[in-house]
């Protein structure tokens, strides 16, 4: 199974990274981006077909190593 | 001293540290590979290096701070073993909760290479007891991630409990936004745990412990070190 893991910054969070590619899409002349956030995204393939088992597992890399949850929020998606 | 510091790979300033505790303390180290369960018999302080372990991938000290050495660390902290761990390893005892809060990418965005100014807020712990309160000193830093963050709370806690041990601040020891180069709270160089027995901190004392290399104002924290031990044994 196809599965998604989604990191974004908790709200709040100053994100150093993100107010540089906002003045980057502001000198390239994107307008109307009011702000940028920079996350991550992991794509994970899981072993069998039990998408509540798979969900559990993903919520367990994530609060074990793919996500520093004192910084970091995630959402986990099985895509099947 | 009977020092042990961890190698991982990717970390590239262990020969330093290695190099100094020996010229400091008369003994050398013991380096500990990030795959061993168990720390040397008789091992009184950790040392955890700079560098970049595991090419700083996910998060700086994520990878490291999950290794199997580390849960022999937790242990050895958990009853009273002192631990210290410089820039790299600073961002792994974070990573590994045995530091609270986050070092973040620079405010700047800039990898920054060069020497710094910090205050040592106390001399009564194991680490700064080779200094005076209040002293300043001058140390080199080299970093892209050392911005200090961490909840209100977490943050209003350590200066409440005296647990900010080094702030970065100008040559007079004032707090300055001017010299705090990383834009860490509260110009947050180095913290101590609550047991007051785990040091991480982004500048390298290890880098200025020799006439030859220009300053010896690190040096003290690890006679600091050796002295604490000496007298504990």
């Amino acid at each position: 199974m196809k599965a998604r893991v989604t990191v974004t910054l908790k709200s709040g969070v100053l994100d150093p990274q993100g107010k540089a590619i906002e003045g980057a899409l502001r000198s390239l002349g994107v307008d109307g981006v009011a702000s940028v956030r920079q996350g991550k995204v992991f794509d994970v393939e899981i072993d069998g077909a039990d998408k509540a088992k798979a969900e559990t597992l993903l919520k367990e890399a994530a609060d074990k190593l793919l996500a520093n949850t004192v910084i970091e929020n995630y959402r986990v998606e099985v895509l099947g | 001293m009977k020092a042990a510091v961890l190698v991982f790979p990717g970390i590239n300033r262990e020969r330093d540290m290695a190099r100094t505790l020996q010229l400091v303390s008369g003994r050398a180290p013991a380096m500990v590979w990030h795959a061993e369960h168990d720390l040397p018999a008789g091992t009184d302080l950790v040392v955890v290096p700079g560098g970049f372990s595991y090419g700083d991938y996910l998060r700086c000290g994520a990878i490291a701070a999950r290794a199997p050495v580390m849960d022999a660390v937790r242990s050895f902290a958990a009853k009273g073993g002192l631990v210290l761990g410089v820039c790299n390893g600073f961002q792994i005892l974070c990573e590994s909760g045995l530091l609270p809060g986050v070092l973040m990418r620079n405010a700047q965005l800039k990898f920054i290479c060069r020497d710094v100014y910090l205050k040592v807020e106390r001399s009564d712990t194991p680490f700064t007891r080779g200094y005076n309160a209040g002293q300043v000193i001058r140390v080199p830093v080299a970093h892209g991630e050392g911005n200090y963050i961490a909840d209100g709370e977490t943050v209003a806690k350590l200066e409440g409990e005296g647990r900010v041990l080094f702030r970065y601040t100008g040559p007079d020891g004032i707090p300055d936004p001017n010299w705090n180069h990383n834009g860490a709270m509260n110009g947050i160089a180095g913290i101590l745990n609550e047991h007051g027995n785990v040091l991480g901190m982004m500048p390298h004392p290890e880098n200025h412990v020799e006439e030859v290399m220009g300053c010896t104002d690190g040096r003290g924290l690890f006679a600091g070190l050796v002295d604490h031990l000496a007298k504990a044994a």
